[in-house]
């Protein structure tokens, strides 16, 4: 199948800043694409660029086939957008906020209308269509953007961060609406820094840091990759006593990071470790053995945590 | 020694003000003597060639302690609107502040204390500018900065504890045009109420305003009148009374709630 | 949303002249819930009118007007309805402009969609003029009503306010690509207030010591007011063409410098 979107060399600049350096990714029609990333790896900035709302600064890239620069409006036509922070018309009400989105589309206003009931419902916020969007909570209005990019019955949803800030109930509740958009053959295009949404919610993902792609591949197959089978944590009472532990666990195991308040051993066979760390009396306060995950990946490849 | 709290609230406003002072410049003070020279001197003129003198003065001496006061009154609504709003919705400083030692009621008092403030400062370079312009005639002037001061607060005070309750500044303009703008214009500050048709005369002087002006007006032309200037200041002392009673309890159901 | 399961459809693209109409629409949806707002934006001007112009006025008698005498309060109304024109404009294309790109991302979410950067800002300007139109046309029956309104030239009085809203709609835009916070704002206050009271609005170019005279006399609103008087008091002449074309640059070039700068403003 032809792909959706396929960016080469894709760069974006301000000023001298270079905010996405040179990446090359392709999505496919149906796919759940992930960016994965800390703060500042460019996930927004690529984007935008894939919205066609920030020009591209170097390299090319091709959305449903034609170009941002020259088919903007086009595009833009054929996608739903879900930024980063909720950009709802605060002037307008729930209702209208749905109905003039519809409008800048120029659906017709009996269909705008259809559409805007079915998705008050598929959110569930049909009981406060009237009210205004202030004082509506974070969750909601989370919800009412998402519902506003489905207006245009989208063939791409672009997602970024969809569930920062949400609670975790409210998140389960949109991954669940996600998988349904997934299922119904919308493509479904995100960024996220958590790591179990990537997991959840991506057949494919890369991961970014400081502009760059520095892994590529589906969940599983990132972790099979980049990480061990399983990683022992090891918690020590003071950070001192962290510090003297870090020399004699390298010796007990081939990779060995330290994070801040643990360290982490990289193993095939997580039991076997974490016995010969007892045994070797390192004095750890607590021991545990985990499966490798997206988190450990990214990890491994940049010597940073996700979330710091 | 310790710094008494509405003092502390006053100083936080002072630092916010540290950084704005071009547009206090600007709106505040320059804004105010561009309306006096354009009323007092070039439609003075006009006037001076028709009537010659108004309510015994001329124009300018008329028009200027009018403006004063008139241009006192903005700043103290403009200073009781958004900001305030701001300080418990947008950057909820006030929040802020009454987290510390502080209360709500400490926080009306001290920001409206500050506005009052900024309009003796406001009052004082107006004054000096219409003293050298020759539209202050008499010694007693100075009081009119004062009489602008108290209706400034008269106006903070309720404007402020109105505008803690609210949850948008869509009013804010509204409040603007059809409660502050006509104050200004009829207020006795351009023409003589004398002039306002008679079933509207009563109704101008309710206005603080008008009880400001005649105030500033009889100090700066040396015509004090004790006992009506003592009932103008007891207006303008219960404006302010009622707004601080009505603040406490708006800002602590705001605040603390 | 079954519906959707064969919806591979391509949208028509929305006709690129309809586009700016659809912000004029939002801003009609955002009134609507707050007509009082937009209901009181017609009161400033006609205050000024009843203070100044009749209050005042007495004060001030007749004035000599091109070789006639004329009351004071038929010489400022023409002057204050241009005032408003220029002040709905300027307002609506800075103030309202920033805070709706800045602060509430309005555009941000408008962008996502197919209208672009130039449809956004043709649309504000657009609604701008609108506004404009229907405050001038309120402030017009009014000056009727007061019977100040002598000359049926006045029928050109509200599309020479659209004319003196376009020149500042353009200068107002231009000018706001500029800004980079509120306190720059403190600029198109500095140039407001001298302009209101000093373009000839309340008394004659006369009053005005002779240097200042012909300063005034090449600023923008003075155009504005000197053409609107003339059409209200029915003294038409060939020179009233010049203030017109004054105006019509000046929005033509603050619209071009716009339309430059606003693209990379709305989208970095
Ligand atoms: N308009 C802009 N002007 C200048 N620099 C920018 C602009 N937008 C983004 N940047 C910079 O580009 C870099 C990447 O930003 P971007 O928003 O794409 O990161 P991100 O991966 O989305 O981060 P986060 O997880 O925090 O949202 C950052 O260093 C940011 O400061
Ligand atoms: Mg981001």
């Amino acid at each position: 199948m032809d792909p959706l979107i396929e960016a080469r060399a894709l760069t974006k600049r301000f000023g001298g800043f270079v905010a996405v350096d040179g990446i090359d990714f392709v999505i496919r029609p149906g796919e759940a694409f992930g960016f994965l990333g800390p703060n500042g790896a460019g996930k927004s900035s690529t984007m935008r660029m894939i919205g066609c709302v920030s020009p591209v600064s170097g390299g090319t890239l091709r959305v449903l086939g034609m170009d941002p620069a020259a088919d903007g409006a086009q595009i833009r036509a054929r996608l739903g957008v879900v930024p980063q922070e909720d950009n709802l018309d605060t002037e307008l009400t729930v209702w209208d906020n749905l109905m003039i989105y519809g409008r800048y589309f120029d659906l017709p206003r009996a269909e705008i209308r259809r559409r805007a009931e079915e998705l008050l419902e598929f959110v569930q916020l049909t009981d406060r269509r009237d009210s205004r969007v202030d004082p509506l909570s974070g969750g909601m209005k989370r919800r009412l953007t998402i519902a506003r990019a489905l207006i245009n019955e989208p063939e791409v949803l672009l997602l970024d961060e969809p569930t920062t800030g949400l609670d975790p109930q409210a998140r389960h509740m949109l991954w669940e609406r996600l998988y349904r958009l997934k299922q119904d053959g919308v493509t479904l295009v995100l960024t996220t820094h958590y790591m179990d949404e990537a997991e959840q919610l991506c057949d494919r993902l890369v991961i970014m840091d400081a502009g760059r792609i520095v892994a590529e591949g589906s969940p599983r197959d990132l972790v099979a990759t980049h990480a061990t089978r399983e990683v022992v944590e090891l918690r020590f009472g003071r950070a001192a006593e962290q510090h003297a532990a870090l020399a004699r666990v390298r010796t007990l195991a081939p990779r060995v990071e330290p994070v801040a308040d643990r360290l982490l051993v990289y193993t095939d066979d997580g039991d076997a470790t974490a016995a010969a760390v007892t045994a070797d009396g390192v004095g750890a306060a607590s021991v545990l053995v985990r499966r490798a995950s997206l988190e450990d990946v990214f990890l491994i490849l940049t010597g940073r945590t996700l979330e710091e | 020694m310790s710094t008494p709290p509405v003092v502390r609230v006053m100083e936080r406003e002072a630092r916010v003000l540290a950084r704005l002072w071009r547009g206090m410049v600007f709106s505040t003070l320059l804004s105010p003597l561009l309306f006096l020279a354009a009323m007092g001197l070039g439609l003075g003129g006009l006037v001076k060639a028709h009537t010659g003198r108004v309510a015994g003065l001329t124009y300018l001496d008329f028009v200027a302690p009018g403006l004063m006061v008139a241009s006192a009154m903005q700043l103290a609504a403009n200073e009781a609107m958004w900001p305030v709003l701001g300080g418990v919705k947008w950057m909820k400083t006030f929040h802020a502040t009454v987290a510390t030692p502080i209360t709500a009621g400490e926080i009306v008092v001290g920001y409206v204390l500050w506005v009052v403030v900024r309009a003796i400062g406001a009052s004082t370079v107006f004054f000096v500018v219409a003293a050298l312009l020759g539209a202050v005639p008499s010694a007693w002037g100075v009081l009119a900065i004062p009489a602008a001061a108290l209706c400034a607060g008269a106006f903070a005070a309720p404007l402020a504890a109105y505008s803690v309750t609210l949850d948008t500044d869509l009013v804010f303009p509204v409040i603007m045009r059809v409660g502050v703008l006509p104050l200004f214009l009829f207020s006795g500050t351009f023409f003589p109420l004398s002039q306002l048709p008679s079933g509207l005369r009563p109704l101008a002087a309710m206005s603080p305003l008008w009880h400001g002006v005649e105030l500033a007006r009889g100090a700066t032309t040396g015509t004090l009148h004790i006992g009506a200037d003592i009932v103008h200041v007891l207006v303008l002392l219960a404006c302010v009374g009622a707004g601080f009673a009505w603040g406490r309890r708006t800002f602590a159901r705001r605040l603390t709630s | 949303m079954s519906a959707r399961m064969g919806s591979m459809r391509v949208l028509p693209p929305l006709g690129a002249r309809q586009r700016p109409w659809r912000m004029v629409e939002r801003n009609v949806l955002a009134y609507r819930r707050t007509w009082y707002v937009f209901l009181s934006g017609f009161f400033e001007p006609v205050l000024f009118l009843l203070s100044i112009g009749i209050g005042v006025g007495k004060l001030v008698g007749k004035l000599p007007f091109d070789g006639h005498l004329v009351d004071y309060k038929q010489f400022v109304a023409p002057g204050l309805l241009a005032s408003a024109a220029m002040n709905g404009s300027l307002l609506d294309t800075t103030f309202n402009f920033f805070v709706k790109y800045k602060y509430s991302h309005t555009y941000d979410a408008i962008l996502a969609t197919p209208l672009g950067t130039g449809d956004v800002a043709t649309g504000e300007v657009v609604w701008a003029l609108m506004r404009g139109a229907i405050y001038s046309t309120a402030f017009l029956l009014t000056m009727v009503a007061f019977g100040l309104v002598p000359s049926w030239w006045a029928l050109l009085v509200v599309p020479v306010a659209v004319l003196i809203g376009f020149a500042f709609a353009g200068a107002g835009l231009a000018g706001t690509t500029f800004m980079r916070s509120w306190v720059d704002f403190d600029y198109v206050t500095l140039a407001l207030v001298p302009l209101f009271l000093f373009s000839a609005t309340f008394f004659p170019l006369s009053q005005y010591p002779a240097g200042l005279q012909a300063v005034i006399r090449l600023t923008p609103l003075y155009q504005g007011v000197v053409l609107e008087r003339a059409l209200v008091l029915g003294h038409m002449q060939w020179t009233l063409l010049v203030h017109a074309a004054y105006l019509a640059v000046m929005g033509a070039v603050g619209l071009r410098v716009a339309a430059r700068r606003i693209g990379r403003l709305l989208q970095p």
